[in-house]
């Protein structure tokens, strides 16, 4: 029999403990599944979710035929047990069968993401799977080092890209240095880029020009109060936007304040 | 448990990823500098790769090749590279250089057939290969000799090995790889204009409105080209227009406005439906007063065969059979009888091959006979035969045709047609060849600036060297050729040597020294800077020669390829900036540089080689009289006169060719080799113990330039003028005829080319002298009775029919098979696939579907799959995305990868008049492997 | 022989250990079919999925909906462990097993004393708490830094520096706290110690026979859970016994044997000759 106030020391105790071990564990945990410059297996989910959802179990690394996919351990850049790739040493092949996405058992991978979005989402229009859909990142070309952009004929992004003249095309202008050839310029259409990572695979200078990028980190944003007339369905993002609220009267307040606080004017 | 698609690729690409990352192909090329500070020293060169002929600089430092720019005073690229030239600097230092003699040798290191490869002497291996020469010279004379040579020799090393087999064994058993390129369009040069190469040049790209390219993917294969083209379309993208021709989409097709997707092999039909259109239907078009002063009109005969053996061989399969019978005769198909109308034919008719022999026998004919032949090629016929994507309509194929005829057609419209290997691996590749040039002449759009058709070459010097030095069985330098006794004759007086020394009887052409080889016609042979089992088709034939037939093979080469791994000995060549060179590209023009570093290991230069198995040889040896098969009475004992003019029997063919009084006049040193090397000369710091065991010294005089100025004298005064040695060293390379110091653009044009007026002619003048005398008469033969023609000055307009290939795809094997090169890599990869980049870009050969194709056999993407047909078959992983967009019903498989040895699949049918192979099609079957 | 027969149970184990093991090599490496994936979910002769529940509970805990082939295979390993062979998988299956008894093994030889005494019901803690954090970070705690997953990961896919954590767990268990990962901190063994109350397979005490040698008691991972012995025949009910049948392999007196359904009198496994002596 222990007294109550041996109890409510072990309660205590416990509780440090716990708390203590909790703080540690949670921080080592965090520290361990946060990978902002991960790419992922083809159909993953958004990141956060991603960490959520992967069992790390691997099935997905098993399937890919091309050896691209690697579980992340510890020391690297990606969520400890997670899948990833790095395309400058084996890209992501697209293989049309997206043998990785349908192992997932967790919902990580997810096939859904290899339908084509429907520009209607009202409409549950129910879209082919296709691994040309995948957006595993986003390919970036640093021009400085692209050989292309100074006339070298290479564009070896460009073919070897599976989506070839519709994720890498060529923008072709005259060499102003030699005035009679052109060069072919490799840019990124990031509406049908895959990040599958090819292009930064075969990249043929020293440290590629050309690599792929997660979306996220790959891209910026208009917003929603401009509308790119240029743009065919830019509108359709008005559906889900937020009003901007109606200021309070607090606001007033401020706009009285200021009315009212000349001093400075006469300083 | 089964071993599914997975295992295979797997560990496919974990071998890829392993080669990748450095474990099989050498990792660090700039490895082993010296570690001293040296300043580096840039000096011009050519780029080692394709025709274009782009300049390039090179930088050395200690001794080493360590960077590469373009060169911005070059005139073709002005300072810009594709991929291939970007890399120069890498080729020559893979790990595995071959660095010295290797030689097959038993235990007791005597030669075996069936030893196993040992590092041996210079000496040792000349010993070998002289005991060799005379012993096949014994048995078989001067034919049982055979040198594969090349378009990437230097023009020196092929002028010495030709004046070597030629003047001194008096074999012309030498035949270069440029025959599978371009020897297609040398017969169409010389039938139609009698004068080998292109009129035109390189500024009709930027100076013309259309630019038409047939059978050529000039995007991936002429990447420079390609950007000036895309220059002119840039900068007037209304009135300039691109024209992709081909049996597959291709790169090139991004930028064309017009794309025509046609059939294998109805290129011809297609050529002839402009004619008809422009005869027929826009005769206004016809431009009378230069067709009328300038040409005339000629035919030849069709019952040709296929350039295959007779299907009697002993060493043919059944299954080959079912192919070669048409060498000998063809049931003709509908298609083909309707095209053959003209001479009675009819479908369903047989064609007996009566003209095997004969095949390039052409004569004149009249305008009207000309009219009446192109009669059957209306659009409706055409269109049917052509249509080559069977998802296209026919009435969108039609307007198509419409468009691309009336773009020739156009009144005021300049036009450019350009064509490679489309237009030459064809078993009627000279046809093709001749054809552009029927409508370039109907039109009058050809030797004018910006208007002309033009055959781009594949090989950095396949004119400089194959073709203007004349390393070809039947060719001498400068056009002329072995059957022409004037011509020996004027080779013999060029050359030093016995009236009669030269063998008038032509050698065997690239294909038939395979052949021979493997008929045990041809027991010596020597592989010289090309890779011939490897690029040559029906590969499983010759390999099989190579390795179980009683023959000595010698390879010299810079790294081990297939071509060695068949070989008997192997040796080690210096690579391109390991010695003096000059190239010649598509536009004449001529390019030298000067050696930049000593060659790596033992490696010695090919003319080194060349000379030093001359000494093993005695005028005794060779020139006494010799048995000729099929030359009645054989070649002539040429020794008595040989001691009139001063040489006793005892002197070297190294004496008599190559050190010579006149070669001795070359004093090295020389200013334009100031603080130069000259291995060949002089030596270098390396010492090698040359071919008598004995540090090699030099040869005291400038050697390469010796060949140079003989080379020349050929050329001088007869439309290939060349400039002297020292000049080329001060220019970015010249254009020949260089007459006065003045390089010739635009050929036959009075306004560009003198020898025009020295024709007599103010405005044109087709003044090439080959074939001017030719027979009269009607569509169907000869007339004899009409005398001869005289075609001086004018050039010939070629009616040629369609006909089909010999094998098109039947219900067992369903596919046409395509084949070629890709951008990154150089021809059987050799170089190409050493530099980590380019072989990390592309690391092995695809085969290139149709997604639906894919579909129908159950494949997906990465599948791997045989490629079967009736000669061998070979894996590869299927590619239905990316560069090559074949049609249905079309595959196409790139030949650089010996693991993807597709030329064991390819028909080594020829074009009976050229000899050159038909790589772009033969029947095929795929299935999974 | 009588080694063997000494060892049977331990032998069985680690066969059965490390033969799993080697399935799931192969079927990463070889494309074998039985197992691929691995512990945390795998999926037996391409059709049946098994998943790890509690990592499933934690995703579940994280806020995401997992995948019917998680939820699936986890209530198979739920209904294997629970309904029929207990806390099996801490010592027939679990990799870390091996390192742990090789940490005792090593502890004992070298008479080390533990520094640290910790509760056996901090694993329950670590497990409610794997739980909150999974919620309140939002991820799978315990699978964030699962030693367990670590290693065979590890193994099965032939990576890197993760062995670390495996010799650091070594070290531990060594140095700090006798059998501390196993028997004291590793809330998957506290969740399969909850769900295996139940389980049939249970070791069997026959007191009658029991001569209180203690021998059981001292190769126990986790001798709380002989409290009956030597007092009352009866099952060993507790879900914290592993089923390692180490006890029966010592006990000389047949007073311990694996028994297979409650009212069961059939003794299944440890029938030997003995028994019948």
């Amino acid at each position: 029999m222990t007294s109550r106030r041996e109890a409510l020391k072990k309660l205590l105790n416990s509780a440090m403990v716990v708390g203590g071990g909790g703080l540690v564990w949670g921080n080592i945990a965090k520290a361990s599944q946060s990978s902002p410059v991960t790419l992922r297996p083809p159909g993953a989910i958004e990141e956060n979710k991603f960490i959520q959802a992967c069992i790390k179990c691997g099935k997905c690394v098993e399937a890919c035929p091309y050896d691209t996919l690697k579980l992340a351990t510890i020391g690297e850049t990606s969520a400890l047990g997670t899948p990833y790739f790095e395309p400058r040493k084996v890209p992501c092949y697209l293989c049309t069968n997206y043998p990785c996405t349908e192992a997932c058992p967790s919902g990580a991978l997810d096939l859904k993401e290899l339908q084509k979005e429907s520009e209607d989402k009202s409409e549950d229009k129910s879209e082919e799977i296709n691994i040309e859909n995948a957006r595993m990142g986003l390919a970036v070309i640093h021009k400085e080092s692209c050989i292309a952009f100074g006339g070298v004929q290479c564009d070896a992004c460009y073919r070897a890209c599976p989506l070839m003249g519709k994720a890498i095309v060529l923008d072709k202008e005259v060499n102003e240095f030699t005035q009679k050839h052109a060069n072919l310029k490799p840019v990124v259409n990031s509406d049908y880029c895959t990040g599958c990572g090819i292009c930064e695979q075969v990249c043929v200078v020293e440290k590629a020009a050309i690599f792929i990028l997660p979306v996220e980190l790959a891209t910026g944003n208009v917003g929603d109060h401009y509308i790119r007339s240029w743009k065919e369905n830019d509108e359709s993002k008005l559906k889900n936007q937020k009003l901007i609220e109606e200021g309070k009267d607090t606001d007033v307040e401020s706009a009285i304040d200021y009315l009212n606080s000349d001093e400075e004017l006469f300083e | 448990m089964s071993l599914n698609r997975r295992d295979f690729i797997k560990r496919s690409a974990a071998i890829a990823a392993i080669s990748a990352a450095g474990i099989t192909i050498p990792k660090k090329l700039t490895a082993s500098l010296p570690s001293s500070e040296g300043n580096w020293k840039w000096d011009k060169a050519v780029c080692r790769f394709c025709g274009t002929g782009c300049g390039i600089m090179v930088a050395t430092k200690n001794d080493r090749i360590v960077a590469v720019k373009g060169d911005p005073l070059a005139p073709v690229n002005r300072g810009l590279n594709c991929i291939k030239g970007y890399f120069n600097a890498k080729i020559m230092y893979g790990e595995d250089r071959l660095k010295k003699p290797l030689l097959r040798v038993d235990a007791n290191g005597n030669f075996s057939k069936q030893g196993k490869f040992k590092p041996v002497s210079w000496k040792r291996a000349f010993d070998e290969m002289e005991l060799q020469i005379k012993k096949t010279l014994k048995e078989l004379g001067p034919t049982g000799l055979g040198i594969f040579s090349s378009g990437q020799h230097t023009i020196m090393e092929g002028y010495a090995v030709s004046k070597l087999m030629k003047a001194g064994f008096r074999s012309h058993n030498i035949d270069p790889n440029a025959r599978h390129c371009m020897a297609s369009a040398v017969v169409g040069f010389i039938q139609t204009f009698g004068i080998d190469e292109p009129a035109g040049n390189y500024d009709d790209i930027e100076l013309t409105d259309t630019i038409i390219s047939w059978g050529a993917n000039m995007a991936e294969m002429h990447p420079i080209l390609w950007s000036r083209a895309t220059e002119n379309k840039l900068s007037n993208k209304e009135r300039v227009k691109v024209v992709n021709m081909s049996t597959y989409t291709n790169r090139t097709s991004d930028l064309a406005d017009l794309e025509i997707i046609f059939k294998p092999n109805t290129d011809l039909a297609i050529w002839n439906y402009i004619a008809h259109e422009i005869v027929y239907n826009h005769s206004e078009a016809i431009d009378w007063d230069f067709v009328n002063k300038y040409t005339d009109f000629a035919t030849g005969v069709v019952d040709i065969g296929y350039g295959m053996r007779t299907p009697d061989h002993p060493k043919f399969s059944e299954k080959e059979k079912e192919t070669v019978k048409h060498e000998v005769a063809k049931t003709l198909s509908e298609d083909e009888g309707t095209a053959l109308s003209y001479l009675g034919y009819k479908a369903g008719d047989t064609m007996e091959m009566k003209n095997r022999k004969s095949a390039v026998k052409h004569w004149k004919i009249s305008y009207d006979d000309f009219k009446k032949a192109l009669k059957a090629y209306d659009l409706d016929f055409v269109a049917k035969v052509s249509k080559g994507d069977p998802e296209e309509s026919i009435e969108d194929f039609k307007k198509k045709l419409k468009q691309l005829a009336d773009l020739y057609i156009e009144q005021g419209r300049k036009v450019v047609s350009y064509w490679t290997m489309g237009f030459n691996q064809h078993t009627r590749g000279s046809w093709a060849n001749e054809q552009a040039y029927m409508v370039h002449l109907l039109l009058g759009k050809q030797s004018k600036p910006g208007s002309g058709a033009f055959s781009l070459t594949g090989q950095p010097s396949a004119c400089g060297t194959a073709r203007e030095v004349g390393t070809f069985s039947h060719r001498l330098p400068a056009d002329l050729v072995v059957k022409n006794p004037k011509h020996r004759e004027i080779s013999e007086k060029i050359w030093k040597v016995p009236a009669g020394t030269i063998n008038p009887k032509p050698g065997s052409h690239l294909m038939k020294i395979h052949r021979d080889i493997e008929d045990g016609k041809i027991k010596f042979a020597w592989i010289n800077v090309c890779n011939p089992y490897q690029n040559s088709a029906n590969a499983n034939h010759w390999l099989k020669a190579a390795r179980q037939m009683d023959n000595f093979i010698v390879c010299s080469d810079g790294y081990p390829g297939i071509s060695a791994k068949v070989s008997d000995l192997i040796l080690p060549s210096a690579m391109i900036f390991e010695k003096w060179g000059a190239y010649g590209n598509a536009e004449r023009r001529t390019q030298h540089w000067k050696q930049q570093v000593t060659p790596v290991g033992d490696a010695m230069p090919d003319t080194w080689q060349f000379v030093e198995l001359a000494k093993r040889f005695k005028l005794r040896d060779v020139w006494g009289a010799q048995p000729i098969p099929g030359l009645e009475g054989g070649l002539p004992d040429v020794l008595s006169q040989a001691q009139e003019m001063g040489y006793n029997p005892n002197d070297t063919l190294y004496d008599v060719l190559f050190a010579n009084k006149e070669a001795k006049s070359f004093a090295w040193p020389d200013p334009v080799g100031q603080d130069t090397l000259n291995t060949e000369a002089a030596s270098d710091k390396r010492k090698v113990l040359g071919s008598d065991d004995k540090p090699f010294e030099g040869y005291g005089f400038f050697i390469q330039k010796y060949i140079w100025e003989e080379y020349r004298k050929f050329g001088l005064g007869n439309g290939h003028d060349l400039a002297d040695f020292d000049t080329y060293h001060s220019v970015r390379g010249l254009k020949w005829p260089i007459v006065n110091g003045k390089e010739t653009l635009w050929r036959f044009n009075a306004k560009y080319d003198p020898y025009v007026k020295k024709a007599g002619s103010n405005d044109f003048a087709f003044y090439g002298k080959a074939l001017n005398k030719i027979g009269q008469g009607d569509l169907k033969n000869i007339n004899p009775s009409l005398g001869k023609a005289d075609f001086t000055n004018k050039a010939k307009i070629f009616f040629r029919p369609y006909m089909e290939p010999p094998e098109s795809p039947n219900k067992e094997y369903p596919l046409w098979m395509c084949t070629g090169r890709v951008l990154e890599h150089w021809h059987s990869g050799t170089m190409t696939m050493r530099v980590p980049e380019l072989y990390r870009a592309v690391p092995e050969a695809l085969c290139y579907m149709n997604p639906k194709d894919a579909a129908d056999y159950g494949f997906i993407e990465g599948d791997l799959i045989w490629v079967e047909s009736r000669r061998g078959k070979v894996k590869c992983h299927v590619e239905t995305r990316g560069r090559n967009r074949p049609p249905k019903g079309l595959i196409y498989v790139p030949w650089f990868d010996e693991k993807v040895f597709i030329n064991k699949v390819c028909l080594d049918a020829t074009c009976p008049m050229s000899k050159e192979t038909d790589f772009k099609k033969c029947a095929v079957k795929i299935f999974k492997a | 022989m009588s080694i063997i027969r000494k060892y049977r149970f331990l032998i069985a184990r680690r066969f059965v250990q490390i033969g799993l093991l080697l399935l799931f090599v192969g079927g990463n490496y070889f494309n074998w079919t039985i197992l691929k994936g691995n512990y945390s979910s795998g999926l037996f002769l391409d059709t049946i999925p098994l998943t790890d529940p509690y990592a499933v509970l934690q995703i579940l805990f994280s806020g995401f909906m997992a995948g019917t082939d998680l939820l699936i295979g986890a209530a198979i390993i739920l209904l294997i462990y629970g309904f029929l062979f207990g806390r099996v998988f801490c010592s027939w299956i679990c990799p870390i097993n091996i390192i742990a008894d090789a940490a005792i093994f090593t502890s004992n030889k070298l008479a080390s004393k533990p520094k640290m005494k910790l509760s056996r019901r901090t694993r329950y803690g670590a497990m409610i708490l794997g739980l909150i954090l999974s919620t309140l970070l939002g991820i799978s705690a315990f699978e964030a830094i699962n030693p367990i997953a670590i290693l065979h990961r590890e193994i099965i896919f032939g990576l890197g520096t993760g062995w670390t954590i495996i010799v650091a767990l070594f070290i531990f268990d060594v140095t700090i706290t006798k059998h501390g990962w196993c028997g004291h901190l590793c809330p998957l063994g506290a969740f399969y110690s909850l769900i295996s109350r139940f389980s049939l397979l249970k070791i069997k005490h026959n007191n009658d026979n029991c001569t209180n040698c203690m021998k059981c008691f001292a190769v126990c991972h986790e001798p709380q859970v002989l409290s009956i012995i030597g007092k009352q025949n009866g099952l060993i009910k507790s879900g914290e016994c592993t089923n390692c049948g180490r006890c029966v392999e010592v006990c000389e007196d047949n007073a311990l044997n694996f028994n297979l359904g409650k009212n069961n009198k059939i003794n299944i496994l440890g029938a030997s000759s003995r028994g019948f002596k």
